[in-house]
């Protein structure tokens, strides 16, 4: 007898939609959570898009801080390419949303413990067993029959299993957000700045967040890091274009834009989310993926009970769900990452050049798309598209 | 001895030099972040990963553990 069937290590939005469909799927579930809090702080520039939102819950309007209308993309010597019109996507309050996701998993039977910080792993016969972790300077321990791990881009469960998930400097970005007051920005319209100047490997985003606020930040690639701090080149930025704006809110973290791990799964352990590197690599954006993660992760495990088998093998079925529905998708979007990676300021220059020479009443994604790849590699095409679905 | 330091008071526990050490030398709880020197190898990749440079890789005079 386990003290639980499922432990589910972090509770942001990978852990708790694994939460959610493990206890939905009958386990015996529990969510440890390192913070005091579920959903903060928000490491996260917030963005998500409507349709991605859409295949795992109804959008809460208590989750918007902007609803997304337009896209603009700004090259290196500013020329600015905006797309028209059309119900993109959402600024969430990443508070509020992870909150409302980790109570679905509650309401779903799951239990969740905060302050509970996991530093082992259980093992029985070679097989994860559950979970040592701390609360409130107490050691205790968990033993379960599955144990996820959605502990981030820090994961060390994976680590513990024997998993390899150190991230190579070059599939890292290392980013800083300002969340600001008192910035003059369009409430609808999500900006992405390129180039070598504001974010070298990586890009500058503004995403508005109503009356006036905005998150303001931006990520360098790991392997340009060294030279540039993201923190220095936010500051010049800042200085430059939004020099009124005050500080809400300032907080770094890691993005894993690399592929998804080979192996994340063992016997009685899966990881999901940025921890197995499910996040999208030409984007940034995690919060869809590991939503996606989570819910194929929770699902097994709830199977895995029911069946008695918590093999790595039978984990299997978790490994292929993702492949069918992201996996593939996931491994073109990093050789995308890559190729980009390769374009310099003068040629992303050149591209924005020939996109805004589209009318703006016909900058539809796909006209730009279009443009774009006559002028350069189709490779352009895909950023769009990978951008669009965030 | 060259060590990795974490400069007092700046480190915001993003975990980001956790995710990129190579031997799991880096322990990160909600508010303490911890590089275990016995495992360290002095690689410098968290310095340089680290989004608001609160890393550092220095001599380690002796009169400095004491206050670590």
């Amino acid at each position: 007898m386990t003290d639980f069937d499922v432990v589910v290590v972090g509770g942001g939005p990978a852990g708790s939609m694994a939460a959610w469909y493990a206890a939905k799927g009958g386990a015996k579930t529990i969510i440890l959570e390192k913070d005091r809090d579920i959903g903060y702080p928000v490491r996260c520039g917030e963005a998500v898009s409507d349709a991605g939102l859409r295949q795992f819950v109804e959008p809460e309007p208590n989750w918007i801080a902007a609803s997304i209308s337009n896209i603009r993309m700004v090259s290196p010597n500013g020329t600015v390419i905006d797309t028209a019109g059309q119900a993109l996507g959402y600024v969430l309050h990443r508070r509020i949303f992870d909150y409302d996701i980790a109570n679905k998993a509650v309401q779903a039977g799951a239990h969740i413990l905060t302050k509970a910080y996991v530093t082992g792993l259980l093992f029985d016969n070679g097989r994860v067993s559950g979970v040592e972790y701390e609360y409130l300077g107490e050691k205790r321990t968990l033993s379960a029959k599955v144990v996820i791990g959605a502990d981030g881009v820090e994961s060390r469960v994976g680590r513990w299993a024997g998993l390899r998930t150190a991230l190579k400097l070059r599939d890292t970005e290392s980013c800083v957000q300002f969340s600001v007051a008192n910035v003059d920005v369009d409430p609808e319209r999500i900006d992405f700045y390129v180039g070598h100047n504001y974010a070298p490997g990586g890009y500058l985003w503004v995403f508005p967040k109503g009356d006036g606020k905005a998150n303001i930040g931006l990520g360098v690639v790991g392997s340009e890091a060294k030279h540039y701090k993201a923190i220095d080149l936010l500051n010049r930025f800042m200085e430059k274009e939004f020099p009124n704006a005050s500080t809400l809110t300032m907080i770094c973290g890691g993005v894993p834009v690399a592929k998804t791990l080979k192996k994340y799964t063992a016997d009685g352990i899966m990881l999901t989310g940025d921890a197995a590197r499910m996040v999208n690599p030409v984007t940034g954006g995690g919060i869809v993926s590991g939503m996606h993660g989570g819910k194929l992760a929770g699902t097994t495990a709830a199977e895995a009970v029911e069946a008695g088998d918590f093999s790595e093998k039978f984990f299997d079925r978790y490994v292929k769900g993702w492949n069918k529905a992201g996996g593939e998708d996931h491994a073109r979007l990093y050789r995308i990452a890559d190729a980009v990676d390769s374009l310099s300021d003068p040629d992303l220059d050149d591209i924005a050049a020939s996109l805004s020479k589209v009318p703006q009443e016909k900058r539809s994604l796909l006209k730009i798309f279009t443009t774009a790849a006559k002028k350069r590699p189709s490779i352009l095409i895909d950023v769009a598209r990978a951008f669009a679905g965030f | 001895m060259i060590m990795i330091h974490i400069k007092e008071n700046k480190c915001d526990f993003c975990g980001t030099c956790v995710a990129v050490c190579p031997v799991d030398a880096i322990e990160m709880a909600e508010a303490d972040l911890k590089i275990i020197h016995e495992t360290c190898i002095d690689c410098d990749i968290c310095v340089w990963i680290c989004p608001i440079d609160v890393l550092e890789s220095r001599e380690n005079p002796e009169e400095e553990v004491v206050n670590d």
